[in-house]
């Protein structure tokens, strides 16, 4: 017997990932989703934006990990609230695992969440975790070639912060060609050019995200 | 390899289908990849072979199509398969393109008995 269903074989999670933003909106709470090859600098560049934006914004961070806790421990250096999520073993965060972590946030206190997602190009892009915008960070070393390799990150990605810009005399990469790559695959990217290691360029990040965020309150505390 | 919880929703709605035509084996399912999507199907077919053995899913068949990507232009309205992930018009260059298929993971048909 044929059953003909037409079913999203991902809508267990994507529900699970709206209910977490119904959380979120009522909580006038911004989230973002972090996502990156392992490497390519996405705690320096929360350690660099936790300090550029204190006196504005409260933040607080949600590390996935596949097992070590060491990137929690860096951020928690910073003095602001970090949970720790270990996925023992999975590629990308999920919208429960985001949900587990509810418990040990007061929500009222923040302004700003951040999801550091596991380090991988694939996975993380395809489960939604109940994030607002999507963030990529692509450092310079890894090459042109990575936006045709991962367009589904690409092109769900809100913002691409292309890092390690100090790198650029030492490496075979021509810049303008990743953002002409990463603008065909997503035209209305937002494209920041920056090294976490001199600064270069994180205060274009720091206003847009504080601004992004501010929009954001804004509207939700007028629904 | 996020396949391995793709296969996992995979089961568990397959299961609950299952159960609701009260049906005792799974002969084949007919999914639907997008090309945009991040799902590898030969890594998604071992999964689910692995996940069912022992189940009353045991050998049924993963046939997997991939969908173009396709769009449509908020300009002009044409519809296109979008090539090479190129999210613009090809005939007035707009970069304003609503994708309308090629993105979705989907089952949309089973074989049961
Ligand atoms: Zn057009």
């Amino acid at each position: 017997m044929k059953i003909s269903v037409v079913k999203n074989i991902l809508e267990a999670n994507d529900r699970i990932a709206q209910e977490n933003r119904a959380i979120f909106d009522e909580k006038g709470l911004v989230v973002f989703n972090l996502m990156s090859s392992p490497g390519a600098g996405k705690t320096s560049l929360l350690e660099k934006t936790i300090d550029g934006l204190k006196d504005h914004i409260r933040m607080g961070v949600i590390e996935g990990d596949i097992q070590s806790s060491h990137d929690a421990e860096r951020i928690a250096q910073k003095g602001i609230p970090v949970v720790q999520i270990n996925t023992g073993g999975a590629c990308h965060l999920d919208g429960n695992m985001i949900r587990d972590t509810f418990k040990d946030f007061d929500f009222d206190d923040l302004d700003l969440l951040v999801v550091e997602n596991v380090g991988n190009l694939v996975c993380p892009a395809e489960f939604q975790v109940g994030e607002d915008f999507k963030v990529m960070i692509l450092s310079v070393t890894e090459g042109a070639d990575k936006p045709s390799k991962y367009p589904l990150m690409f092109h769900e990605s809100k913002v691409l912060l292309i890092n390690k810009t100090d790198l650029l005399p030492y490496v075979d990469c021509d810049i303008e060609v990743i953002k002409k790559e990463a603008l065909r695959i997503n035209p209305r990217m937002t494209l920041f050019e920056i090294s976490c290691k001199t600064g270069e360029g994180l205060d274009a990040w720091y206003s847009w995200l504080k601004e992004t965020v501010e929009n954001r309150r804004a509207d939700l505390k007028g629904k | 390899m996020h396949e391995m919880s793709i296969a996992q929703s995979l089961i568990d709605i397959l299961k609950e289908e299952m159960a609701k035509h009260g049906a005792g084996t799974l002969r084949s399912v007919r999914l639907h990849i997008g090309q945009l999507s991040a799902i590898v199907p030969d890594s998604l077919s071992f999964c689910f072979e692995v996940m069912t053995s022992d189940t009353e899913m045991e050998g049924a068949k993963l046939i997997i199509e991939t969908i173009p990507l396709k769009g449509t232009c908020r300009e002009c309205r044409l519809t296109f398969e979008i090539k090479d992930y190129t999210f613009e018009c090809p005939e007035c260059n707009s970069t304003e393109i609503d994708t309308i298929a090629g993105q979705n993971l989907s089952i949309v048909e089973m074989e049961v008995e």
